[in-house]
């Protein structure tokens, strides 16, 4: 005999302060205007003060490998879920940013305040120019050749013992203060930040989806893909190459292991475990991994099979992220419904 | 005869060992509307691709004004003003309609042209974008244009695959199968659109399986069955033909069981 | 001369490991990323049983290869399978495996220049005036007659036309009731003992370094684009193109250049002509 069961769904309804705050009724009241702006404010807010909070150098330099990784997890979670583009080698441009960057200071005398820009625009360049012969073909191929570049590149320097060989590159100039040393990266990765989210929302970004999504449509459109696709890699790899560029003048010397495969995977680890797609997600993916890869130091290359298993699970189990689920619980509230 | 503004000239595909074209030629005239017909397999889709670049010629080429085209990639064919709707459609589900359209009109013959009715300059793409909607049918009051267009029926995707060509102020658009999965009624309001595409000047080729349809707007025809072009010919001549028919129906021997 | 011995066990030697990899792409799509892990894991397990359970070197060969053998099922049956038809998923999963066992054993101690494997047959030999060991002869030897066997089983056999069939066209094989997940799983299997059978060949020759587990992956993933993603006969081919490479610019540039001819092999296949010699997608944007 057939039970008669109640079935049961979960309905997930946006709140009611969410849809009152859409769209320009928000600056209606405080109420919503603060709905709003509060996690945004508590995220610059508190980048802003972590310097002052955290005085100690040990803790500083923390914070300064925090944004560098948060640049590459950044421009892994842009390239990846904006544009199409899975790119497993961050370190790739880390090395050349940090490279061009140690060039411009010492063989050339450029100041830091120079050379980082520079190196930024020249690295992304060369990084756009180096991985244009994949652009047109399928999403595999960028991924197998940003994987295979990190590796590659620190071998044929080894080997051919240029830019400084195993030794590397040292005397590389510092910054004037400690202060300028923390707050250029923390307002470089807020920057990039609010850039790349104001850019994916613009019809820009919608170009950028649709090629992930459907570039035959695009095509047909008369669009070309490569160009787009060359546009989101610049913009990366500018991100990673500025990050690199920072790191020689924070440890004051570019060496081989700037390809490490460390800037490569974490930053993919970080975003799952951020929330992939939002942007913000990775950032704070960046603020939990690296100072728990700094506990692990101690272990030596047991972080990198921590990060490959923290991978390894989100791929497998499909997770949201903490800022996915955090932005679903802000936004929407949850009943069950009979169906 | 002025040139024709397509000449596909012994155009061959092969997959491996499948001729899926086989030495396929015709002329298309400007302001025609060419129907291409065929039983499911002929290679209409082919085609479609070959002309528009989304696939490689084994053999033969493609000229458009007298230009060659074929081994040209498909955004610079579609470039020149070659535009093509998908069988299988592919709307940005995700996206509002009018944003759909927005995307089109980022191509540089959209700057160029400034679109349909653009006169030569692109206004506010947003703008844009919704008229040409409002034009191909999407009521304005009823806030059709922001609709999600995964939420959108059958009707108004296809009409938004055409609009897509639109945004391009195209010269030739190429449909494929714009009128299946429609009903009769839905049709019946296509028809008008077509023939308001060719009084604007745009040259049509149409690939559809609804002969009666098709027969009322197309006024040349070109049969295809396993690749190879069967006839050509006023819709009429097309229909009589018995090499046509035996295409489509098959022949009339009767197997003897015993 | 030299250039033609040197290098014919260069591309021996690379067409080994790329075999593997290529057989795993080619059957059921699966880019194994471990690949290069699973070489330099196979090394590693067979010193631990010649060493540490000092057990005969036949046995400890036979042992590691069908373990490796195992381990790559494994790896199949408990990631891949769910990631299973996402390219990138799989490249990254696999990926993230590879470098987790690399980088676990070198975590573990299996780190410098002190683990060796020793060579089959001690001695060299002269061929037209060039030395030659023993070792490298055998390795010529096996190589040729490994890809003489899988020409033979894959043309000839059941499971090997089967497997072939899948490589052609997965869907029409899957309706012909043979079965995807279990080939892949077979593949998997065979590639990976492909990977330790060019690991105990190979390794003799030199040091087991953790190193190598990347070089392995990315000479392999080299050799396989050049001569297209999924043909057999494609890898063999690019795995001389490119073994007679490197010894080329190694006579006449110096020896440091191997690495940047793969890097140049692969970035010249990309540019001109995407789908390699022999590759199975001729247009690959062809998806309408």
């Amino acid at each position: 005999m057939k039970e008669d069961f109640e079935k049961r769904r979960k309905e997930r309804l946006d709140r009611g302060i969410k849809v009152r705050s859409d769209g320009l009724y928000a600056l209606m009241s405080w109420r919503e205007l603060c709905y709003l702006v509060l996690p945004r404010l508590v995220l610059i807010v508190g980048m802003l003060i972590l310097p002052l909070v955290m005085p100690s150098m040990y803790w500083q330099r923390v914070i300064s490998n925090v944004c560098i990784y948060a640049l590459l997890a950044l421009s892994f979670d842009f390239l990846a879920h904006f544009v199409g583009l899975v790119s497993l080698g961050g370190a790739f441009f880390i090395g050349i940013g940090g490279y061009i960057a140690a060039i411009l200071n010492t063989s050339f005398g450029l100041p830091p305040l120079l050379t980082i820009p520079l190196a930024t625009i020249i690295g992304a360049s060369f990084c756009t120019l180096l991985l244009l012969p994949c652009l047109p073909l399928r999403g595999v191929y960028f991924a197998i050749i940003t994987l295979m570049y990190p590796l590659l590149l620190a071998r044929v320097i080894e080997a051919l013992d240029i830019l400084g060989g195993t030794d590397g590159i040292l005397g590389v100039e510092s910054f004037l203060n400690r202060w300028m040393e923390q707050y250029v990266i923390i307002m470089m990765v807020l920057l990039f930040l609010f850039g790349v989210r104001r850019l994916v929302i613009k019809d820009i970004g919608l170009v950028f989806r649709a090629v992930k999504d459907n570039d035959q449509a695009v095509r047909a459109s008369g669009i070309s893909i490569t160009y787009y696709k060359t546009i989101a890699v610049f913009i990366a790899s500018a991100m990673g190459c500025l990050g690199g560029a920072y790191m020689v003048h924070l440890y004051m010397w570019a060496g081989l292991s700037m390809f490490a495969l460390d800037f490569s995977i974490l930053p993919i680890a970080a975003t799952v475990i951020g929330g992939s797609g939002t942007l913000v997600g990775p950032v704070l993916g960046a603020f939990i991994l690296v100072p728990i890869s700094e506990l692990l130091r101690a272990f030596g290359t047991l972080r990198i099979v921590f990060y490959a298993l923290i991978l390894l699970a989100f791929i497998i189990f499909r997770s949201e992220g903490i800022l996915v689920y955090s932005q679903r619980k802000y936004q929407q509230f949850e009943k069950w419904v009979k169906v | 005869m002025s040139t024709p503004i397509l000449q596909v000239n012994q155009v061959t595909k092969t997959f491996g060992g499948i001729f899926a074209l086989d030495e396929v030629s015709f002329d298309l005239q400007e302001g025609d509307i060419l129907g291409v017909i065929g039983p499911n397999g002929s290679g209409k889709t082919t085609l479609v691709n070959c002309i528009t670049g989304f696939v490689g010629l084994t053999s033969g080429e493609v000229l458009f004004r007298d230009k060659i085209i074929s081994g040209k990639p498909a955004h610079k064919i579609a470039d020149m003003g070659i535009t093509r709707t998908f069988q299988v459609m592919r709307p940005y589900y995700s996206l509002a309609a009018y944003k759909n359209l927005v995307i089109p009109l980022f191509s540089p013959r959209a700057k160029r042209t400034g679109g349909w009715r653009g006169g030569g300059k692109l206004g506010d793409r947003n703008t844009v974008s919704i008229d040409i909607l409002e034009e191909l049918g999407f009521e304005r009051e009823s806030f059709v244009p922001y609709k999600m267009a995964s939420s959108l029926p059958t009707g108004y995707l296809k009409r938004l695959e055409l609009a897509r060509c639109l945004a391009l102020k195209p010269e030739i658009i190429i449909c494929d199968e714009v009128f299946s999965g429609l009903s009769a009624s839905e049709i019946a309001s296509m028809v008008p659109l077509i023939e308001r595409l060719q009084m604007e000047g745009i040259t049509l080729i149409m690939i559809e399986h609804r002969l009666r349809e098709l027969f009322r707007v197309s006024n040349r025809v070109l049969v295809l069955n396993f690749g190879e072009k069967l006839r050509e010919g006023l819709p009429d001549e097309v229909m009589a033909d018995e090499k046509v028919k035996e295409a489509y129906f098959g022949s009339e021997e009767v197997v003897d069981y015993d | 001369m030299e250039i033609l011995i040197y290098g014919t066990i260069n591309s021996v030697s690379l067409a080994l490991f790329s075999l593997g990899f290529a057989m795993v792409y080619g059957v059921s799509r699966l880019p194994n990323f471990a690949h290069g892990s699973l070489y330099v894991l196979s090394g590693f397990i067979t010193w631990t049983l010649l060493n540490s359970l000092g057990l005969n070197y036949a046995v400890s060969i036979i042992l590691a290869m069908i373990a490796t053998g195992i381990i790559g099922a494994l790896i199949y049956q408990f990631v891949l399978i769910r990631v299973r038809g996402m390219e990138i998923s799989e490249i990254m999963a696999s990926y993230a495996i590879g470098l987790a066992i690399l980088e676990g054993l070198r975590w573990g101690g299996f780190k410098g220049m002190t683990y060796t494997l020793p060579s089959f047959i001690e001695g060299s030999t002269e061929i037209a005036g060039i030395p030659v060991d023993y070792q490298r002869l055998l390795v010529v030897g096996i190589g040729a007659a490994v890809v003489a066997f899988l020409w033979l089983f894959t043309h000839y056999t059941r499971i090997g036309l089967a497997l072939r069939g899948m490589a052609q066209d997965e869907r029409a094989a899957m309706m012909l009731g043979i079965d995807s997940d279990l080939m892949a799983l077979a593949a998997m299997g065979f590639g990976s003992m492909l990977a330790a059978l060019a690991a105990i060949l190979l390794l003799p020759l030199g040091n087991i370094v953790v190193e190598a587990g990347y070089n392995v992956l990315i000479l392999a993933i080299a050799v396989c684009i050049v001569g297209g993603l999924g043909s057999w006969m494609g890898a063999v081919i690019a795995a001389f193109l490119i073994g007679f490479a490197q010894i080329l610019t190694v006579v006449y540039l110096g020896a440091h250049y191997q690495m940047v001819v793969a890097l140049l092999a692969i970035i010249l296949t990309l540019i001109l002509k995407p789908s390699g010699l022999f590759g199975r997608q001729k247009e690959l944007e062809e998806r309408v």
